[in-house]
């Protein structure tokens, strides 16, 4: 099948606007007699709330409202367990905690009213240790819960017991991974502008879930869905972290929006953003494998526990893909798997590109690795022997038999683009003076879109309108990853139209049903579902129109190169002059594309089941030189294999490999966001390092195309999967280069030299 | 508070500016002018987002003072395309996909065009250098790099 739109390197719809600075994000918008908001933030981690006065703040000049947490309807929210503060009423739970917001008619004014509210606060001692967190249930975070769990949840297949009783050799290894910051480049912004397009309430800004945005900012004023819009157009990265934390912040600007009849603008800086914002979960894992002495696994236990902080947040579900993905991609008899998250005082964790699987594959790669070591078995070897195939059963008990199991192609490519074999032997041997050489490789399996966490739909709306040209709008949002140009690509692919002819529109929550969350790498699969959905059914109307008005006969009618085709090379029609006769013959040109995901389960009870309906596959192999005198790290190269069923847009797909790469790359060298006691010491990026230009590598992209049942044109997803792996891999090559097997991330200077972390604040392991 | 009075040409047109003593040019540009391409990531001159030229050298606007500018020129994102055509980078940055979420965008295109101003054929290593100060964390750069090196033709030796 030759496509004409979808599987090319079409350019980006939103690009223009991107390059001449018309794009509008959240704030740069303004609207007549806006006001500015700040939040007051807790002074300390953990504290109780004595009293609040706003007096000498509401004196300043310009100040027009000061909200506390006894103004709000509705003071709890959560996308799982309502159990997030919008401004904190008795305690603070973490140095994030919002406890007051200002609004004045300029930015400066409330800055400066904010430092005037005057709190007084009885500092109380915190929890901020997971195993403090975990042992020490007597004194919960939340003290109206018996303990400190947010999340247990279990897999199990076989026996391990009598798993490790077969096993020859027996390893058991302990792996920590860091917190992490987001990092997107715009600091969050929102704008609640009150009675505009006969609505309560209008909220424009850097919002990456706007269902979830509208849900939270209802719920906390108390008032129904339909009197609150959320409109999203252009948003400066996300990654997963503009969710929760916009939620509140949406919240907060309605209600000083509502309180002063005012649009009120909140934009955080970067320092705020920081402070506030959830981060990536800090994983402590511990792995025992069992495999015979010609390396076939035979058992594999895993017990992984993640700081949740202050707030559950997205705590169960990211611990719930660790626990079906903590295996890695291999066929293992007998499996038990336990993950948990607890609460503490440190700053809260959420989504982030990944969502608990960057930390399993560090652990469960490195673990592979030693085993390899251990049995004198190449590293390939070894996983060539145990990884997935077509009808292999998963560790959660599923048959992979609806799609091709690509794992084997995947590793091959990468270790052919990336000379692996050669370089691997060339780097066994002893290599002189300070400057090591090493080669290291990661693969991973992963479920596509939210799996058995929830309802997974989405809708788009297209409009052919009476001069040809076409609307088109989806529920899932824009986040810079490239979705409005794959669903234009989609939509002018069905309707044989030049993807010119489209305008996308910015989502709306009032105009398109709600389609879940922007998350989980389900845009192209889902979101691409419903636009193709909506693209076919009004296809089919068109067709009908077409074959009556123009009395065709016989062959089924060709849509393409902006005509319509009664058989080859018989034009009938241009697309043009058919959509303005259909609408001067009152024929309906709209229609509602929906998706619904494929079923799926998830049994709680015995830890397994089907969760999710189709998966990816990938493999990245990393090349490094060790300066072992400083302990430095060169990434040479990173080569790249991905299976993304089929590229609807190439070079899209490379922007997503070379990107996540790069994060992956920051997540393993780099990258952590220091605690001490709750407080956060590097909130700015003088301190908070994340890779520059002069960090790039040589980074090779393989696009590995197996189209997907279930997929639009066989497409189904590439954003995380392209972060989850570079960390693990670049741990497995300065493995080889320095012989040392380094557990904890980021491999830091010191860990590299001295093999602890000497940061302050930064785990020590 | 004491205002001065500074006169500035931006994208070629002259503006006489009452600031404050502590504006900083990036707010004087969002605010005043209403010329949002420039984006503002970090308020330290550590990401770049708010790059602009000035007299003919790439600065972070959050670092530099309105009231110190006087008779200066400035050029933004906005003063990039010339009568609706744009400039050769900014259809590389588009033709090469050099751009996902855009916020870096305005920033990096500015520290490209103060680099090829002075060197019209800069190697890849001087590329980077130049971007240096620019973050990115969409696109991992790479593509941002071939949009530059599309325009200035094969490295030199």
């Amino acid at each position: 099948m030759s496509y004409c739109q979808v599987n090319k390197s079409l350019t980006r719809v939103d690009a223009y606007a991107k390059v001449t600075g018309q794009a509008k994000f959240g704030a740069d918008l303004t609207f007549p007699d806006m006001l500015y908001g700040k939040v007051l933030r807790s002074k300390y981690p953990h504290a109780r709330i004595k009293g609040i006065n706003p007096e000498k703040a509401l004196e300043y000049p310009g100040v027009e409202a000061v909200l506390t947490a006894k103004d709000i309807p509705n003071n709890l929210f959560g996308v799982i367990i309502h159990n997030q503060q919008v401004l904190a009423e008795r305690e603070t739970y973490y140095i994030g905690d919002g406890i007051a917001v200002v609004a004045a008619r300029t930015r400066e004014a409330a800055e400066q009213a904010r430092e005037l509210i005057e709190v007084e606060y009885e500092e109380l001692p915190g929890i901020y240790r997971l195993e403090e967190a975990r042992d020490e249930p007597v004194k919960p975070v939340h003290p109206e819960m018996a303990d400190n769990q947010v999340a247990h949840h279990t897999l199990r297949k076989g026996d391990v017991k009598l798993g490790f009783a077969e096993a020859e050799i027996i390893l058991e290894r302990e792996y920590s991974t860091q917190l992490i910051e987001h990092a997107y480049l715009e600091p969050e912004a929102v704008i609640a502008v009150p009675a505009q397009h006969s609505t309560l309430l209008t909220i424009y800004g850097s919002v990456q879930n706007p269902y979830a945005t509208r849900r939270a900012v209802a719920g906390v004023l108390q008032v129904p869905l339909a009197q609150i819009k959320v409109i999203q157009d252009h948003l400066g990265g996300s990654f997963g972290g503009k969710d929760e934390n916009v939620s509140a912040m949406a919240a907060r600007a309605a209600l000083l929006a509502l309180k002063t009849g005012k649009a009120v603008k909140m934009v955080n800086d970067r320092v705020e953003s920081m402070l506030e914002s959830y981060k990536r979960h800090p994983y402590q894992m511990k792995y025992k494998v069992g495999a015979s002495k010609e390396g076939k696994i035979l058992a594999m236990e895993i017990k992984a526990e993640a700081d949740s902080g202050a707030y559950a947040c997205q705590t169960p579900f990211v611990t719930w893909r660790s626990v079906v993905q903590a295996t890695g991609p291999y066929e293992i008899p007998h499996v038990k798997t336990d993950t948990y998250g607890f609460y503490t005082n440190n700053v809260y964790t959420g989504a982030m590109r990944g969502y608990g699987s960057p930390q399993v594959i560090f652990a469960q790669e490195s673990l592979l690795d030693e085993l390899a070591r251990e049995l004198k078995i190449d590293p390939v070897e070894l996983r060539l022997q145990n990884i997935y195939h077509n009808n292999s059963i998963t560790a959660s008990g599923q048959r992979l038999d609806n799609h091709q199991v690509s794992l084997k192609e995947v590793l091959e490519r990468a270790l052919t683009a990336s000379e692996y074999k050669a370089k691997y032997r060339e780097y066994s041997q002893r290599q002189p003076g300070e400057k090591k050489r090493g080669i290291g490789l990661a693969i991973s399996y992963r479920g596509c879109s939210l799996g058995a966490e929830a309802i997974d739909a989405a809708a788009a709306n297209i409009a052919i309108l009476n001069d040809g040209s076409i609307t088109l709008s989806c529920g899932l949002a824009e986040n810079g990853q490239g979705l409005k140009t794959i669903f234009s690509q989609i939509a002018a692919e069905i309707l044989g139209v030049d993807p010119e002819r489209i305008n996308y529109l910015p989502v709306d929550t009032s105009a398109v049903p709600d389609s879940g969350a922007t998350v989980a790498s389900r845009s192209t699969m889902v979101g691409g579902n419903a636009v193709k959905n909506a693209a076919e059914k009004l296809k089919k109307t068109f067709a009908d129109f077409v074959a009556r008005e123009y009395e065709t006969t016989g062959a089924e009618l060709v849509f393409r190169d902006e005509q319509i085709y009664n058989g080859p090379g018989k034009a009938v029609t241009s697309f043009s002059e058919a959509a303005a006769a259909a609408f001067y013959q009152g024929v309906l040109l709209n229609a509602t594309g929906w998706y619904l995901s494929p079923d799926i389960s998830w049994d709680e009870e015995t830890g397994s089941g089907n969760p999710y309906f189709t998966y990816v596959y990938g493999c990245q192999i990393a090349e490094v030189e060790v300066d072992i005198g400083t302990g430095e790290i060169s990434v040479l190269r990173i080569t790249a294999a991905h299976d993304v069923g089929r590229a609807i847009n190439p070079a899209g797909v490379r922007g997503q490999i070379y990107g996540g790469v790069m994060m992956g790359l920051g997540y393993g060298l780099m990258e952590e966001v220091e605690t001490e006691d709750g407080y956060i010491s590097n909130t700015n990026f003088d301190d908070y390092l994340i890779p520059t230009i002069k960090d790039l590598p040589e980074i090779i992209p393989i696009i590995v195309e197996n189209p997907d049942p279930n997929g639009p044109f066989g497409a189904k997803s590439i954003g995380e999967p392209t972060l989850e792996l570079a960390g693990a891999a670049i741990a497995n090559a300065v493995c080889q280069a320095t012989g040392k097997r380094i557990r904890s991330l980021p491999l830091n200077l010191e860990r590299v030299l001295i093999g602890s972390s000497l940061r302050k604040g930064g785990r020590s392991k | 508070m004491e205002k001065v009075k500074v006169r500035l040409t931006v994208n070629g047109n002259s503006f006489c500016l009452e600031v404050g003593a502590k504006e900083r040019l990036l707010d004087t540009l969002r605010e005043q002018l209403r010329l949002t391409g420039v984006k503002e990531g970090c308020s330290i001159g550590e990401c770049g987002a708010c790059t602009v030229i000035l007299n003919g050298e790439a600065v972070n606007s959050c670092l530099v003072l309105t009231g110190q500018l006087d008779q200066s020129e400035v050029v933004t994102v906005e003063g990039l395309a010339q009568d609706g055509r744009l400039e050769p980078l900014q259809q590389a940055f588009i033709d090469h996909h050099a751009v996902q979420c855009g916020f870096c965008t305005p920033g990096m295109l500015m520290s490209a065009k103060a680099l090829l101003m002075k060197d019209p054929h800069p190697g890849r290593e001087q590329i980077k250098t130049a971007l240096e100060g620019n973050l990115c964390r969409c696109t991992g750069y790479q593509q941002i790099i071939e949009a530059i090196e599309s325009l200035t033709g094969p490295e030199r030796e």
